[in-house]
C-alpha cells in the first residue's frame, strides 16, 4: 500500500515538467535522459524500501547554524581572600584578575563571529569589567577581519586584535587555565595584554610538519602596548609624545610556531616571538622583548570529553627596555633588563575534573629605580589549583597563591571563580 | 648554495602528493568509505580517532597542515565536530574546503535527521540544534553516504569517474546484501529496548527496530548520576531489560557496576571502524560486528 502511494506520487512530481516541455523535441530528449535517471533513483529508492519495513525519508535538511553570525556571553565571577588589604594595587596587578577582597567581576565578554562575505571573516570581543566601586567599565578588547581566500597559503588579520606572542597572551581570560594572568606577561604587556590596533599577516610554511610566520604591525601605543608608546609606564621619566615619524616607530611583532605528532598521543607545539617598538620614556627610545613557549600534551586514544589529559606549558620572556635620560627627575639613560619565565602543568584526572599547578619567577632589579615600584623587582609566586567543569558551558575553580616577594610582604590568598557561557558553541583552540 | 636546495625542495614539497585526491575524513567511518570509492586514486587520512569521543577531537595544529593539503575533506557536518573542525578550517586557508565546494563533503545533508529539538534549550544537556549527530550507525546512511563521497570524487576528479562509479556500485551492492542478512538477524528481537551511555544509537535502534533509549548520562554530556543510575537500574529490572552497550571512550566501569546489579551484558560497541576489534576492516564490518555482537548477547538474554 506504502509502496503504491510512493510511486504514485513520484510519477505526479514527475509528470509536472514532461507537461510543459513535451512540445520541444530537442529539450524532450534531454527530458528523457532525465526521466531515465529518475526511473534509476526511483529503482534504488524502492529496493531501499522493500529492503526496510519503514519508509526511509529521502533527503532531508540540516537547519542548524542558520544564522548570520555566532553570538555568546561569558561572564567571570571571582570571589575570595588575600593576606594583601588591595591586590589590585600591588599583588594582582592584571586588569581580569581577582581585584578585591569578596567578590569582582572583571570579565563578562560578548563575542560575536561570522563570515563578512566569501573574502572574509569578522570578530568581535566586547568585555564588560565593574570596578571597586561597582561602576561598569567598557572595552572594545577585539575587533577585527581575517582574509579566507588569499593565495600562497597567505591570511591577513586587520583591526584590533591581540598580538601572536607566545601562547597565553592571545586567549582570552575566560579560556586560561589559572584565575590570574602570569606575572611575566604582565610585567612585559601590562595587565590588559598585548594588543592594539594593526594587522598581520601569517604563513603557514610548506614544510611536512606545522610551521607557521607571522609578522604583525600595529600603532602601539596606550596602555595595551605596556612597554611600547605609553605615557603611563615611563618608569620615572617624563613621557614624551612620540609621533610616528616613520614606518620605524611602529610595533613590530614576528613569531614562528612549530608542532610535531611525537605519538598518538602527544604533541609538542614550540614558537618564538618578538615585539620591536618605540618606547615613551625617550626621544629615540626603545624596547626590545623576546619570548619562547613550549606547549606539551598527551591525551587518552580512548577520551572522553577531553579526558584524561596532562599538559605542560612555559614561557619565558626577556624585556630590553631603553629608558631614556631626564636630568630633572635625575634618572640617567640606561637599559632596563627584565626577564621571568611561568610554568604549568595540568593534570585532567577524571571527566570535567583538572588539577594544576603554576610557577612564576620574574626578575627586574637592575637600573636606578625607585625600589617601591611594583612593576618591576624579582618575585616568585606557586599557585595550585582544581577545577572542575560541570559542562562545557560552565566552571567552578579554586585557587590558592603563595606571593614571595622582596617589595611587598608574603601573601596568601584563596580565590574562587566561576564561569558560564550563553550562546553558541565555543570552539577549542588547541 | 645549500638553502637554495632547500627553499625549491620547500617550494615543491606541497606539489608533490597531487597525484592522488587527498582526502581528510573527520571520522574513522567516512574515511573507510573514501578508501572504499576512491580505491588507490585517493590518499585518505582521518583526524579523530576511532576510539575517542568525536565531539572533543583536539584541534592540533597537524591537522590544520592536512586540511591546507587536502583535495577533499569530509564530515558529518551536523554539529558533532562544532567544538574542533572551526578553528582548524579558519587556519586552514584552503578554498577547496570551503561549504558549497565539491571539495566539502557534509554527509548530513542527504541524510533524515532524527531528533530535531523544536527548542534550543541547554538545560536539557548537550543538545544539537541540528539533530542527533550520529547518524552512520545506520547503515541506510551509509549508503547515502557513500553516493554524496562518489558524487563529490567525480566532479573533482572527473578522469575516474568510472572507477568510483564501479567502486560505489560494489560496495552499494555489498551493503544491501549485508543489510538483508543484518534485518533478519536482528528480526526476533524486534521491539526490545537496550541501555546505552551517551544517546548516539538512535539511527540503529530504528533501522534495526530496537530502542536504545534508555541512558546511563542523565542528560547528553552530563556525567551519570547516582540517582540517575538507580532509576536505570530499577527499569532495567522491571522490563527485563539485559543489554548495556558501552563505546570505548566512555566509562566501561560504570556500565559494568549497572549490569553486575541487574544481571545484565555489556557489549563494547564502537560508531567508528577500528574502535573496537574485529572493525578494522571498514564500515561494512563494523556494522557487521555491531549487529551479531547485540543480536548474541540479547539471545542470551533469558526470555
Amino acid at each position: 500500500m506504502k509502496k503504491g502511494l510512493f510511486g504514485f506520487a513520484l510519477f505526479t512530481v514527475l509528470l509536472i515538467p514532461l507537461v510543459g516541455l513535451g512540445a520541444d523535441p530537442n529539450v524532450s530528449t534531454n527530458v528523457l535522459e532525465e526521466l531515465n535517471q529518475l526511473r534509476q533513483r526511483t529503482d534504488a529508492l524502492e529496493k531501499k524500501l522493500a529492503l526496510t519495513s519503514q519508509a526511509a525519508p529521502a533527503g532531508g535538511t540540516v537547519r542548524a547554524g542558520s544564522a548570520y553570525m555566532n553570538v555568546s556571553f561569558d561572564t567571570v565571577i571571582n570571589g575570595g581572600w588575600s593576606t594583601a588589604p588591595h591586590p589590585a594595587e600591588e599583588l594582582e596587578l592584571g586588569d581580569h584578575d581577582p581585584q578585591q577582597r569578596g567578590f569582582s567581576l572583571r570579565n563578562a565578554e560578548l563575542s560575536l563571529d561570522g563570515a563578512v562575505d566569501p573574502y572574509l571573516k569578522g570578530f568581535a570581543n566586547i568585555v564588560f569589567k565593574l570596578d571597586e566601586q561597582n561602576e561598569t567599565e567598557l572595552e572594545l578588547e577585539e575587533t577585527y577581519l581575517q582574509t579566507t581566500s588569499l593565495p600562497g597559503n597567505l591570511q591577513l588579520k586587520a583591526g584590533q586584535f591581540f598580538a601572536a606572542f607566545g601562547r597565553q597572551n592571545a586567549q582570552h581570560p575566560h579560556s586560561w587555565s589559572f584565575v590570574d594572568q602570569p606575572l611575566v606577561l604582565n610585567r612585559a604587556f601590562g595587565g590588559e595584554g598585548l594588543r592594539n590596533v594593526g594587522t598581520q599577516a601569517s604563513w603557514l610554511t610548506p614544510l611536512p610538519f606545522y610551521t607557521e610566520v607571522s609578522l604583525g604591525v600595529f600603532n602601539g601605543e596606550g596602555g595595551t602596548a605596556y612597554s611600547f608608546r605609553n605615557p603611563e609606564n615611563t618608569y620615572g621619566r617624563t613621557p614624551g609624545e612620540r609621533n610616528l615619524s616613520g614606518p620605524g616607530d611602529l610595533l613590530y611583532v614576528p613569531r614562528i610556531a612549530s608542532s610535531f605528532e611525537m605519538t598518538e598521543a602527544q604533541t609538542l607545539v614550540i614558537g618564538a616571538s618578538g615585539a620591536v617598538g618605540p618606547n615613551d620614556s625617550g626621544e629615540d627610545t626603545q624596547t626590545r622583548i623576546y619570548g619562547a613557549d613550549v606547549y606539551w600534551k598527551w591525551k587518552s586514544p580512548e577520551a572522553h570529553g577531553g579526558f584524561p589529559f596532562v599538559s605542560w606549558q612555559t614561557e619565558a620572556l626577556h624585556r630590553d627596555y631603553e629608558a631614556g635620560d631626564d636630568p630633572a627627575a635625575s634618572l640617567p639613560s640606561e637599559t632596563l633588563s627584565d626577564w621571568g619565565l611561568y610554568s604549568q602543568i595540568l593534570w585532567g584526572y577524571a571527566d570535567g575534573w583538572v588539577v594544576g599547578l603554576r610557577g612564576d619567577y620574574v626578575t627586574g632589579n637592575n637600573g636606578q629605580f625607585d625600589e617601591n615600584d611594583v612593576t618591576r623587582g624579582s618575585r616568585e609566586r606557586v599557585s595550585p589549583n582544581l577545577t572542575w567543569y560541570p559542562s562545557e558551558f560552565s566552571k567552578i575553580r579554586l585557587q590558592y597563591n603563595y606571593d614571595q616577594w622582596d617589595r611587598i610582604e608574603d601573601a596568601h590568598s584563596v580565590w574562587c571563580q566561576v564561569e558560564f557561557l550563553l550562546g553558541s558553541h565555543a570552539a577549542h583552540k588547541f | 648554495m645549500k638553502i637554495i636546495q632547500l627553499l625549491l625542495l620547500m617550494a615543491l614539497l606541497p606539489f608533490s602528493s597531487y597525484a592522488n585526491l587527498n582526502v581528510v575524513a573527520t571520522t574513522a567511518e567516512y574515511g573507510s568509505i573514501a578508501r572504499e570509492i576512491g580505491g588507490n586514486h585517493v590518499t585518505v587520512s582521518v583526524l579523530g580517532k576511532p576510539t575517542e569521543d568525536p565531539h572533543f577531537v583536539d584541534a592540533k595544529p597537524s591537522f590544520m597542515l592536512k586540511l591546507n593539503r587536502a583535495d577533499v575533506l569530509i564530515e558529518g557536518g551536523a554539529e558533532l565536530e562544532t567544538g574542533w573542525l572551526p578553528p582548524l578550517l579558519d587556519g586552514s586557508r584552503n578554498r577547496k574546503l570551503d561549504v558549497g565546494q565539491p571539495g566539502r563533503i557534509r554527509c548530513a545533508e542527504g541524510v533524515q535527521l532524527l531528533e530535531v529539538p523544536t527548542t534550543l534549550d541547554r538545560s536539557q544537556g548537550d543538545i544539537h540544534a541540528a539533530g542527533n549527530p550520529h547518524f552512520m550507525t545506520d547503515p541506510m546512511n551509509g549508503r547515502i553516504a557513500a553516493r554524496e563521497i562518489c558524487d563529490a570524487f567525480c566532479l573533482i576528479d572527473a578522469s575516474s569517474a568510472d572507477t568510483y562509479r564501479a567502486n560505489l556500485a560494489k560496495f552499494t551492492q555489498r551493503l544491501d546484501g549485508k543489510l538483508v542478512e543484518w534485518q533478519k538477524r536482528m528480526e526476533p528481537f524486534r521491539g526490545k529496548r537496550i541501555v546505552t551511555y551517551h544517546n548516539s544509537w538512535v539511527y540503529f535502534g530504528e533501522r534495526f527496530g530496537l530502542k536504545p533509549d534508555l541512558f546511563l548520562e542523565p542528560k547528553p554530556g552530563i556525567p551519570p548520576t547516582p540517582a540517575n543510575l538507580a532509576h536505570v537500574k530499577a527499569v532495567m529490572k522491571a522490563e527485563h531489560i539485559g543489554v548495556i552497550i558501552v563505546d570505548p571512550y566512555l566509562s566501561r566501569k560504570t556500565a559494568e557496576t549497572v549490569a553486575q546489579d541487574t544481571g545484565a551484558t555489556v557489549v563494547d560497541v564502537a560508531q567508528f571502524p577500528g574502535g573496537i576489534k574485529g572493525t578494522e576492516g571498514g564500515y561494512i564490518e563494523l556494522i557487521d560486528t555491531l549487529v551479531n555482537s547485540i543480536a548474541r548477547a540479547l539471545e542470551q538474554q533469558k526470555p
